[in-house]
């Protein structure tokens, strides 16, 4: 990241200049509101505690101050960051891949299809919340859907073949999931899945980052992995192939990254939704719209918008805390529309 | 520079038999100008040529060795390609875009050594898009994106360059240009195949000929070998003549034959 910055510099040429330093800020910027936004989530709580205080109670033993800033805060921090870095990442990997500002993993059905294979994990009784048995049912349903819908919508299919595809996927996942539920003997189970599924960082300890870290390390790695291919990716699939890129084992570093990604998010917090498909469309007039410096900063910037967002589900006024997973939908969803209906014309057309 | 051959190639996709034993030998430092009706297996020969499809007989060599053989990456740098109708997924901007031709070497677009910025400059010359390296590609008209990818293919400096119809969006000048583009670096020693359907400009143009119809290799010659009103009749269901012209030829198509 330094050394084409350092180039560019030395060249003095402009245009290329440019793009690598606004990149630079825009990293650097995110990272900072990301610290920023770190340590007032540390801070915000029914428990009132400074953001010194905070700070002090993570690092040195602050008596009661300490158990709430490391066991109850920290957690849902590092969950939030985590999983927002992921989805960012996996969003802009999508939409990379399709060449489909509207690619996400929310759209694909996979959050529903990931919570599906966990419901089936807990309703059997197979394994505990905190057992490597349900991330690996969530990642094993997440990738059933996006390989479904990548599958289904082929290789050259219009956004509509994709959204469809998608919607079909997540209903048929939603309608089992329900029917777990409505079969369940347990009413207390019943509430436990559904609030579960409405997508939350409350009351996680830092086995569920425990749980999810290994899994949103190895996303992050296949899809960083697949930057290169990307770029070419943008010419279409023959132009890139007659590049020298792997078309085929791209696709499935993403597809792959993607599912355990989400199926290892989905697994800790739940079902949240667009957070991919936002932050993409935030950093790309930053990076000049080039597919592969779009994934770095966009793993930040859902880092950021998750946290902001799981930050303000505590600030909300209510009785209960408002679940994450809801103000992600009630944000992202007019998002998504805004998006349709700016690209109206295009979108129609363009194939995936 | 070693020639690039077809030895009894035969592609088939589907149920559709879309070349049948195909048996070309394409010198380098030559423009070669395919052409054929449509359906004739055109698109298919230049990507079978390229590597990026496999025949279902026959072998395609270059200098000898097979083309699926090679190594992405080395074939990535000895035969760039430009397929037909390209379109720019991104705004990325035009520099960005011919940028990706230097991928093959290990280049990233956004860290271009000197002589990977030297060819990249060299190609948006050479399809005259100086003062539009900026202009995001998918702000561009059809002509100035086509002239644009094919400087992406230019970029590459690739020994062979196959380009899948590069004057089908073009007024009349930047046919010149780019037929100029495309003759000058035949001359200067690459490998060059483009398909084409003006077949005015194809002969004049046109070191060699090789006339394909329903995926197979009706004739491989001269332009004024190639192009006679007997096979315009039989290849392309056409009446035409042939006006001579100082310095050339022009096919001029008078009516459709009806369908035999």
């Amino acid at each position: 990241m330094t050394l084409p910055f350092a180039v560019a510099i030395a060249t003095g040429r402009n245009e290329t200049a440019a793009m690598p330093s606004s990149r630079t800020l825009l990293v650097l910027t995110l990272l900072v509101v990301a610290a920023i936004l770190g340590i007032a989530s540390l801070a915000i709580g029914p428990a009132p505690i400074s953001p010194v205080m905070a700070m002090k109670a993570l690092v040195s033993d602050q008596g009661s101050a300490s158990i709430v800033v490391r066991d109850i805060r920290l957690p849902r921090t590092l969950l939030s960051l985590l999983i927002g870095w992921i989805f960012g990442l996996i969003g802009a990997g999508l939409q990379g891949l399709l060449r489909n500002p509207l690619a996400d993993t929310a759209v694909f059905g996979a959050p529903q299809a990931a919570a599906l294979g966990a419901v089936i994990v807990l309703y059997f009784g197979l394994a505990g919340a905190l057992s490597w048995a349900l991330p690996i049912a969530a990642i094993l349903g997440a990738l059933v859907s996006i390989g479904l819908v990548v599958t289904v919508a082929g290789r050259s299919a219009t956004v509509v073949v994709l959204v469809l595809a998608g919607l079909a996927v997540g209903s048929l996942a939603g309608a089992g999931t329900s029917l777990a539920i409505s079969l369940s003997p347990n009413p207390f189970a019943v509430t436990e899945i559904v609030f579960w599924l409405l997508g939350s960082f409350e009351d996680r300890s830092m086995a569920h980052v425990g749980l999810a870290a290994p899994f949103v390390l190895i996303a992050t790695l296949a899809i960083l992995a697949a930057a290169p291919g990307l770029r070419a990716l943008a010419l279409g699939e023959e132009t890139a192939k007659s590049l020298g890129i792997d078309v085929a084992r791209l696709r499935l570093l993403i597809v792959g990254g993607a599912a355990i990604g989400t199926g290892a998010s989905v697994a800790v917090a739940g079902s949240i939704g667009f957070v991919g498909l936002v932050a993409p469309h935030l950093i790309r007039p930053f990076v000049g719209y080039d597919p592969a410096r779009t994934l770095v900063p966009a793993g930040l910037a859902g880092a950021v918008l998750l946290l902001a967002a799981d930050c303000a589900v505590r600030l909300i006024p209510s009785n209960v805390e408002v679940k994450i997973g809801v103000l992600t939908a009630i944000l992202g969803v007019p998002f998504f529309l805004w998006v349709i209906a700016r690209r109206k014309a295009e979108l129609s057309e363009t194939p995936a | 520079m070693s020639a690039l051959a077809a030895r009894s190639l035969s592609v088939r996709l589907g149920r559709n038999q879309a070349l049948s034993g195909i048996d070309l030998t394409l010198p380098p430092g030559r423009l070669t100008v395919v052409v054929g009706p449509n359906g004739a297996g055109k698109s298919t020969l230049l990507r079978t040529l390229a590597g990026l499809m496999a025949p279902s007989e026959g072998s395609a060599t270059l200098g000898g060795v097979s083309i699926w053989t090679m190594r992405a990456a080395e074939r990535a740098r000895t035969i760039a390609y430009l397929p037909q109708g390209g379109q720019v997924a991104w705004p990325l901007s035009v520099a960005s875009v011919v940028a990706l031709g230097r991928l093959p070497h290990g280049e990233a677009p956004d860290a271009l050594p000197p002589d990977g910025r030297e060819a990249v400059a060299a190609a948006i010359a050479a399809v005259g898009l100086q003062g539009y390296e900026d202009r995001p590609a998918t702000e561009l008209s059809g002509g100035e994106r086509a002239r644009a990818l094919l400087a992406r293919a230019l970029a590459t400096r690739a020994p062979v360059l196959l380009v899948d119809e590069p004057i089908a969006a073009l007024d009349p000048r930047h046919e010149l240009v780019v037929l100029e583009v495309l003759k000058a670096h035949a001359r200067a020693g690459a490998l060059v195949v483009a398909i084409m359907h003006n077949l005015t400009l194809a002969a004049r143009f046109a070191d060699e000929i090789v006339l394909l119809d329903r995926g197979r290799l009706q004739a491989h010659d001269t332009p004024s070998a190639v192009l006679t009103e007997e096979r315009l009749a039989r290849s392309f269901g056409i009446a035409a003549h042939i006006a001579h012209e100082t310095g050339g030829f022009v096919v001029v198509a008078d009516r459709p034959l009806p369908q035999t």
